[in-house]
């Protein structure tokens, strides 16, 4: 008992060592855009250039779910039209969007983030506030004596 | 290393432990105990939700019931007795539209009434912290840059060449998005908050309010179209039999027609009318009322969210993409998210408080802490049982404010006598405390009801139980601290 006690212990503690969060950023509204700026706690683990890319990626997509454009008033007149019974059978464009941020969250994670022990958290999942990185310890990777 | 015949076993379950990340076995087992609740289960808010989460309504629904019914009895009189004649005297497509109007009206009301105004999940625990650290170094870093500090708990940020201050939300532990406000009734954020209306039951704000103001206008337009027809009905039959006998058939309906239609063209042609100027020059009631972005606070007050013309304001509004739930209601709540902190003596304590973890650790702590340190400064304990607290004594006063009052004096004690302490205390809890808790708890109720998580009368044996078990657990905690 003791001793799975101290191995929980020990996996919790190699798990996860800090967690950093890009906050939103509001400069162009209330549109979803996270800070680009570069957090201090990742210096070590990744370069700048490959977080800002990947930052700088998601915003886009994410400006690209909320564009206001004739795709989207053509969706919105045709639910308005229907009362809205349209989105039992269809989804909505930003919805389509947020799958592919996913898939995008995914691949990044599997390639990039994932081999230098970081992970990083779809912000659908947080509210859409931060896009959270937790930080993993660099022993928890296959050291299994 | 293998060799070791008794340390095998351990061996493999530590290989199986830490080559699984997501999973492992005794987390598996762990879930299996547990049923899995879904996210509205547990919503912190003060939301009502129906049909397993579908449906999410404010907490007082009393109004809606009576917007419902006032819509289907006019709109049902209308049809049952205008109806018939006018589709016979003039054309049917007046019921037809009516009809249709009715269908349009009902649907948009129950789409805004249900549907998830935009709710902002509240910070998780690590958010909360880091923003915690943040705003502590904000407030040490600030004064001596440019001579204005803003104040503690605020940014200011920039749009579109205006200053926005964003407050943070002492409930939700975030700072809220521009246009974001909480609103009181239902304790929640909610994005582009709007206002809260009894009359729909719910929050009006991002998702919802093309919603709302499809309703009124539909509403206002239906109140018309009845009105109109009935007056026309009125008209056409006192031309055929005389005024007063085509009144006589059924004066109570027709009056309460009219002072229905008449005080419902008044408020709700009116509040159309206001919506259709708040959706054209892009802001929100809140912004409104408040004089935000009015020319009198400044020539240059302008408002910065405007798309420059009343035409793409209303496309905007009414058109514009509509973003998803960001609550998830009906998603499941996930077992790893409600992992207690690492430093536990044993499992056993954390399983039956499964539906509790999902709190913040350190606040159930420190309710924890609280209960302890009161229930051992009792008056009502043996004195001889009293080590608590490096040995401060008791005098034994009988009232309220004497576990209080020495609460203060106890909270001071260094960590090293405290596991000692709250063996014998726990001691102490389970034999007498229960008469002296439930007095503190009733004078303590504003306070500890959110970490605790129970909506249950104080004197029933069921909270008496948990109280108990509130008290184990925080001792239990304390002691792995």
């Amino acid at each position: 008992m003791a001793e799975t006690h101290s191995l929980q212990d020990i996996r919790q503690q190699a798990t996860v060592a800090a967690k950093v969060f890009i906050q939103r950023d509001y400069t162009s509204g209330t549109m979803c855009q996270f800070q680009t700026k570069f957090p201090t706690e990742l210096e070590t683990r990744i370069d700048k250039q490959q977080f800002e890319e990947t930052v700088r990626t998601l915003n886009n997509l994410y400006a690209e779910a909320e564009k206001l454009g004739g795709h989207s008033y053509l969706e919105g007149c045709l639910a308005c039209l229907t009362a809205y019974t349209i989105f039992l059978c269809m989804e909505t464009h930003y919805e389509k969007v947020l799958k592919k941020i996913a898939k995008y969250i995914q691949e990044q994670n599997d390639k990039i983030y994932a081999p230098r022990g970081l992970l990083l958290t779809d912000p659908i999942e947080r509210g859409l506030r931060v896009i959270e990185i937790t930080i993993f310890e660099d022993r928890s990777t296959g050291s299994g004596r | 290393m293998l060799g070791l015949g008794v340390t095998e076993p351990m061996r493999e379950c530590q290989y199986s432990e830490i080559s699984v990340v997501a999973s492992s076995p005794m987390d598996a087992e762990h879930t299996k105990r547990v049923p899995r609740r879904r996210k509205w289960e547990t919503f912190p808010g003060r939301n009502k939700f129906y049909c397993n989460g579908r449906i999410m309504m404010a907490k007082q629904t009393g109004v809606f019931y009576l917007t419902m019914v006032l819509i289907v009895v006019t709109s049902g009189l209308f049809f049952a007795f205008d109806c018939p004649f006018l589709a016979t005297n003039l054309t049917p497509a007046i019921p037809a539209i009516g009809g249709v109007l009715f269908v349009f009206v009902m649907g948009m009301l129950f789409r805004a009434s249900f549907s998830d105004p935009g709710v902002l999940p509240r910070a998780t625990p690590d958010e909360a912290a880091h923003l915690e650290r943040q705003i502590g170094e904000d407030v040490a870093n600030g004064p001596g840059q440019g001579g204005y500090r803003p104040p503690p708990r605020t940014r200011e940020v920039i749009i579109n060449g205006q200053t926005v201050k964003l407050k943070y939300c002492f409930t939700c532990k975030i700072f809220r998005p521009p246009r974001a406000s909480h609103c009181s009734l239902c304790d929640n954020c909610v994005e582009r908050f709007d206002h809260h209306c009894p009359w729909v039951g719910n929050c009006v704000g991002r998702r919802n309010y093309r919603f709302f103001y499809l309703f009124i206008l539909s509403l206002s337009l239906l109140t018309v179209f009845i009105f109109a027809f009935v007056v026309t009905h009125v008209i056409l039959r006192s031309s055929q039999t005389g005024f007063l006998s085509a009144l006589k058939d059924s004066p109570a309906r027709y009056l309460f027609i009219v002072v229905v239609c008449f005080f419902s063209v008044w408020s709700i042609v009116g509040l159309s009318g206001f919506h259709t100027y708040l959706i054209g020059s892009n802001q929100t009631t809140n912004e409104d009322i408040k004089g935000s972005w009015s020319s009198k606070r400044g020539k240059e007050n302008y408002n910065p969210y405007s798309y420059g013309s009343i035409v793409a304001n209303c496309c905007a509004a009414l058109c514009g993409p509509l973003p998803p739930s960001l609550i998830d209601r009906r998603g499941f709540v996930r077992p790893d998210a409600a992992r207690p902190s690492p430093r536990s003596n044993g499992t056993s304590a954390y399983v039956s408080s499964q539906p509790r973890t999902r709190m913040c650790d350190q606040d159930q702590c420190i309710q924890s802490t609280k209960f302890v340190l009161q229930a051992a400064a009792t008056p009502l304990l043996h004195n001889e049982l009293i080590t608590v607290s490096g040995g401060h004594s008791l005098s034994g006063k009988p009232s309220l404010g004497g576990p209080c009052a020495s609460l203060p004096a106890a909270q001071h004690t260094p960590p090293g006598p405290v596991p000692n302490a709250t063996w014998e205390a726990e001691a102490l809890v389970r034999r007498d405390q229960e008469k002296s808790l439930f007095r503190w708890r009733a004078s303590d109720e504003v306070s500890s009801p959110p970490s605790l998580g129970h909506g249950n009368p104080l004197y029933d044996p069921a909270s008496q139980d948990s109280l108990h078990q509130d008290s184990v657990r925080g001792l239990v905690k304390l002691s792995s601290v």
